[in-house]
């Protein structure tokens, strides 16, 4: 943890993980009703576009359509869990209920929280995806048993998208201007991310910025490991790791000096 | 040796200056008020000594350790009470208590026995399982008291405790209050209810515009100044409290 570099005390992890605690309570009391639309989404696409799409385009890269796409909604179901967590998650927290306020008067410090915040995001982006890994094992979309190795990486992966978010609620005027985030950022990066098409058949320019883009790896990871090819995926591994770990301090920084007067 | 020893102590928001240096002690085990209009920098300071946030210059020193360098062991004492409510909404009245102990880590096999306790004390026992948006302003305000004791504080930081709380409630407020004080926690309350001062605290100090302009006990500053404490401030500072 030193590589953040924090000022006022170290970044205690017992304390962050007291956050990640109140997180999970709140959680288990409304699971039934969050988990059940979050599963909803992903199942359409892939039903929509699978099946619909999918009678149309009969293989890519050797495989069905729905099976081609079928890790990559692994990979965007993950993603958007880590940014709405984090994004109106946080931001309702911060600004209209004063959680932050009040977890503050306790031992718990901002960096304890702000950590908190991250690892609670990467958690539901592990979650999600393992959700949507066990569905599309069931329906026989998947080549590989490999596709189990995604998951810490998902943690990984929901890290990054946790601290994105983070850097926006950090910068935001208000609410509304997520929609911004979410239009402009988001929405291109999941429809541009090799999930329903290989990005090969596009002009060169369009993977070379997804290249830089988190769930372009991520999505090479969850496709690789589901068709059993582990080698393939070794640099996307490496990029979200050291992405993960550069990301991190902006975070923070640009957090405190919103929360902090 | 003071609990709380202020010196100097200065707190810019931008180029607006909120507390203008200000210096004071507060004494272990006394009922200690800030007083003054909104805007006088009452809760700035009071934010300052829970290590909310860092001072422009000058020094806190709260149970002898620096506010920017030993905030969790001083929080760890420290019970507060905020102006605004942050109860969490995500959760019913007793979980509320519990999941806050968490952050004190205190194991819930202490911390529901002393939730229960503290509900008796603030006479929610009735209300343990409802939710924060079902309470009345009374409630969440003894709630937020209960919250704040939790963790057997030493020091009690209070933001006007009874703001919006009708007669009958705010009496029974400060009755819990000098219980406490007499368990020995010493208290430091925000107000700008003059009867409140002077029913509870033995010291106040007189805040304008950042600066403190008298600190003394209410009955010697009626002395001084003669009237009530509502005419003490008027003399002091030009101007009513209220306002």
């Amino acid at each position: 943890m030193s590589i953040l570099n924090l000022q006022g005390g170290p970044l205690n992890l017992r304390r962050a993980i007291r956050v990640w605690q109140r997180h999970l309570t709140v959680y288990t009391k409304l699971y039934k009703s969050s988990i059940a639309l979050n599963f909803v989404e992903p199942v359409l696409y892939l039903a929509a576009l699978g099946l619909g799409l999918g009678a149309f385009v009969k293989e890519i890269k050797g495989m069905p359509y729905i099976n081609f796409i079928a890790p990559g909604i692994v990979a965007s179901s993950s993603m958007f869990a880590a940014t709405y967590e984090c994004t109106y998650g946080t931001y309702v927290r911060m600004v209209y209920q004063k959680t932050f306020d009040a977890i503050l008067a306790t031992p718990v410090n901002l960096d304890d929280l702000l950590a908190g915040e991250l690892i609670w995001g990467a958690t539901k982006s592990l979650l999600y995806g393992s959700i949507i890994i066990f569905v599309i094992s069931l329906f026989g979309l998947v080549d590989s048993a490999m596709i189990i190795l995604s998951i810490p990486l998902l943690f990984v992966s929901g890290l990054i998208f946790a601290e994105i978010s983070l850097i926006f609620v950090a910068i935001v005027p208000g609410i509304d201007s997520f929609n911004y985030f979410y239009t402009l950022f988001m929405t291109p990066m999941f429809l541009f991310s090799g999930i329903f098409f290989p990005l090969d058949g596009l002009p060169g320019l369009v993977s070379k910025i997804a290249f830089f883009t988190p769930l372009f790896h991520l999505v090479n990871i969850c496709r690789g490991l589901a068709m059993g090819d582990p080698g393939s995926i070794k640099w996307d591994v490496l990029w979200i790791m050291v992405v993960a770990a550069i990301i991190a301090p902006y975070s923070f920084r640009l957090m405190k000096r919103r929360v902090i007067k | 040796m003071a609990i709380v020893e202020i010196r100097d102590l200065i707190k810019d928001y931008g180029r607006l200056r909120a507390v203008d240096g200000i210096t004071l002690n507060i004494e272990e085990g006394e009922c200690f008020g800030l007083l003054g209009p909104n805007g006088a920098g009452k809760t700035t300071v009071m934010k300052m000594i829970h290590c909310y946030m860092p001072p422009t210059s000058g020094s806190i020193r709260v149970f002898d350790m620096d506010v920017t360098k030993e905030k969790s062991e001083i929080k760890a004492r420290i019970g507060v009470m905020p102006q605004e409510e942050n109860l969490d909404p995500d959760l019913s009245v007793i979980e509320n208590l519990i999941v806050y102990a968490r952050y004190f880590d205190i194991p819930e096999k202490k911390s529901i026995p002393k939730a229960e306790e503290l509900l008796d004390f603030v006479e929610m026992t009735g209300k343990r399982n409802l939710k924060i948006t079902d309470l009345s302003g009374g409630m969440k305000r003894r709630l937020l008291l209960a919250r704040a004791m939790i963790n057997d504080p030493r020091i009690l930081i209070l933001d006007e405790p009874t703001i919006g709380l009708d007669p009958h409630t705010r009496h029974s407020v400060w009755e819990k209050l000098d219980y406490l004080r007499s368990t020995g926690v010493t208290l430091i309350l925000t107000t700008h209810y003059m009867e409140e001062a002077q029913r509870l605290c033995d010291r106040v100090a007189i805040m304008d515009s950042g600066r403190t302009v008298a600190i003394d006990s209410p009955e010697r500053l009626i002395e001084a100044y003669g009237g009530s404490l509502e005419d003490v401030y008027l003399k002091l500072t030009g101007r009513p409290l209220e306002s």
